[in-house]
């Protein structure tokens, strides 16, 4: 399963966090040192076994559809880089 | 006014209640030895203004006969707990001048019952490191030193800032989060006790999420009672977290002092690793002749897949981790790099922002949940970590709660395993299997390496047995009878 130097590639893009190209052997390297300490996995039968994502039990509580919170876009917006009149003011996507 | 830093939280709440003294001079004393601590890097946010007119408002509750079960306490808070008005950063770039609009719901809670807050306690970037090194404001520094020996040593991590600042009398107690061990490691490194309660009793809503089914808050304190004290306080059932447990919370302090005459003790034999310092066996074996002398039973038990709770782990907290440091975006809040378009923005703004231990994890994480990846690591890690919880299920048929060493070695010096992540990694093997399974765990202070550096012991309960787990802290605590304290250098 090696992680080579595209797949570093292609996750860092997924992850949308930009690796200089100078990073990415070394990327690779560490990569493949925790994954290959992970696959020890494998030795335990997990056959049947019904994967675990959750301690608590499993049924969420439903609360009422209501606002509870709200109103406040100064609040809101208090920690954005760009704010204007109440909004976020976002790069231009669409053309 | 030193005195006044050294008592325990029981001991100055009882001090508050006599009169003795006030809590603006239990509070100004304390904001004293903060300043004078500055070179441990503990508090990397000091609020003494907001502390004293925190502690001049309990004194007037107290006056007024209102005082709370905490009133008066200075406390220190773990940087990943939002604080409302007080920039919280969780120890990133990212996150360098966020200033929450609202509080936590377990600092909340202090507050409600009285507590003062000092300040914003040093952690692991995002609470990802086992040493406080991946902090964007650079280590915390032990108080403790080997003896003969002025090497700077680590507090662990990620709560290293709360465990040094309880350790170096710079608070009463603090609060903290665990992960896969980030509470009882530090804990154990400085000589204090901390306490991960089971999944689901402390709100995570207003702390700043890592891996959202493993996080879990709890208390760093000088004493089990203090500890007690302090989770008593946290705890209880909040709306807005849906993991939040909607059972009542008792008085934990009750459960300290209890006798454990006729308890059955675990001892899981998967917890005697290779190359465990002799030193920490000795310990071990001192904590298990101190609970036969208070009258309990000792079992073997076996925990069979405790190797793989770590590789386990590494799957599965890096994969929420990716999904939830996915919202710094750089747009709502935080930093913001520029960039030609929108998806560069993204790009640079994490790179940026994040720091190398984040950033890799962040990378396995968007692996292991790639396509193509998620049955053969995700899912597997899942059906593994069912396997974890089943084992402690098992061991419940034979024992009421286990014992264990916290963790595999003392502190060990800044720098020294930085560079091997699965090194740094290892520093959870005995701690990370309770998250897994969800249950409460304790380490608390038990005997001195010959270095004269602490060790600690870990007491594992069963799922809201925490009560258990108090009366057996409480008791060893009381046979190991550690009083040592780091000698001030700073």
């Amino acid at each position: 399963m090696a992680i080579d130097a595209a797949t570093v590639r292609k996750v860092a893009r997924l992850a949308r966090i930009a690796e200089p190209e100078e990073r990415i052997e070394a990327l690779a390297q560490e990569l493949n040192g925790i994954m290959t300490w992970i696959e020890q996995l494998a030795e335990v039968d997990t056959d049947g076994v019904e994967p675990l994502t959750s301690v608590v039990g499993s049924a969420l509580p439903l609360r009422d559809d209501v606002v509870t919170m709200g109103g406040d876009a100064a609040l809101v917006t208090a920690n954005a880089p760009k704010s204007k009149d109440g909004f976020f003011v976002v790069p231009k996507v669409v053309e | 006014m030193t005195a006044l830093t050294k008592l325990t939280l029981k001991g100055a709440l009882d001090g508050l209640a006599a009169k003795d003294f006030t809590s603006v001079e239990l509070t100004r004393a304390h904001v004293e030895a903060v300043e004078a601590a500055r070179p441990l890097n503990a508090y990397i946010l000091e609020t003494p203004e907001k502390a004293l007119e925190m502690a001049a408002a309990s004194d007037a509750r107290r006056a007024k006969g209102e005082a709370g079960p905490l009133d008066g306490a200075p406390l220190g808070v773990k940087d990943l707990f939002c604080t409302q008005g007080v920039r919280t950063t969780a120890c990133s770039k990212i996150l360098e001048n966020f200033v929450p609009g609202y509080e936590s719901t377990v600092t909340s809670q202090l507050w409600r019952d009285g507590a003062v807050m000092l300040g914003k306690l040093n952690l692991d970037q995002f609470a990802m490191g086992s040493s406080n090194e991946t902090s964007y404001f650079g280590p915390v520094t032990n108080p403790w030193r080997a003896s003969g020996s002025n090497k700077a040593l680590t507090p662990g991590g990620s709560s290293g800032g709360s465990a040094a600042a309880v350790a170096a009398d710079l608070c009463l107690g603090a609060t903290a989060t665990d992960t896969g061990g980030s509470i009882r490691q530090p804990a154990a490194f400085t000589g204090t006790v901390g306490i991960k309660p089971t999944y689901g009793r402390c709100s995570r809503w207003g702390v700043v999420a890592f891996a959202s089914s493993l996080d879990q808050a709890g208390p760093i304190a000088k004493t089990v009672e203090d500890t007690a004290l302090l989770l008593t306080s946290m705890s209880g059932h909040d709306p807005k977290d849906s993991t939040s447990l909607d059972i009542p919370v008792p008085d934990f302090t009750q459960f300290v002092g209890k006798s454990i005459k006729g308890l059955r003790i675990g001892i899981p034999k998967e917890y005697r690793v290779d190359g465990m310092p002799a030193e920490i066996e000795k310990l071990w074996a001192d904590g298990i002749e101190w609970l036969k002398e208070a009258g309990c039973e000792i079992v073997e038990v076996s925990l069979p897949h405790t190797k793989y709770a770590l590789p386990a782990y590494y799957i599965v907290a890096p994969a929420e981790a990716s999904s939830n440091l996915a919202r710094y975006d750089g747009m709502r809040y935080g930093l913001r790099e520029d960039g030609a378009n929108l998806t560069e923005i993204y790009e640079r703004t994490r790179a940026a922002g994040f720091g190398d231990e984040v950033k890799r994890r962040i990378l396995i994480g968007t692996y292991v949940l790639s396509a193509g990846y998620y049955d053969a690591y995700y899912l597997k890690a899942l059906k593994v970590r069912r396997r974890i919880a089943e084992d402690f299920d098992k061991a419940w048929e034979k024992c009421d709660a286990l014992l264990t060493p916290t963790a595999p070695s003392a502190a060990f010096g800044l720098g020294e395993n930085s560079n091997d992540p699965i090194a740094m990694y290892l520093n959870d093997v005995f701690t990370v299997t309770t998250n897994l399974a969800g249950l409460p765990g304790l380490s608390l202070p038990a005997g001195l390496d010959a270095n004269g550096l602490p060790l600690g012991l870990q007491i594992i309960g069963k799922p809201l047995d925490e009560g258990t787990v108090f009366s057996v802290a409480g008791a060893i605590e009381k046979a190991a009878g550690f009083t040592a304290k780091a000698d001030k250098w700073w």
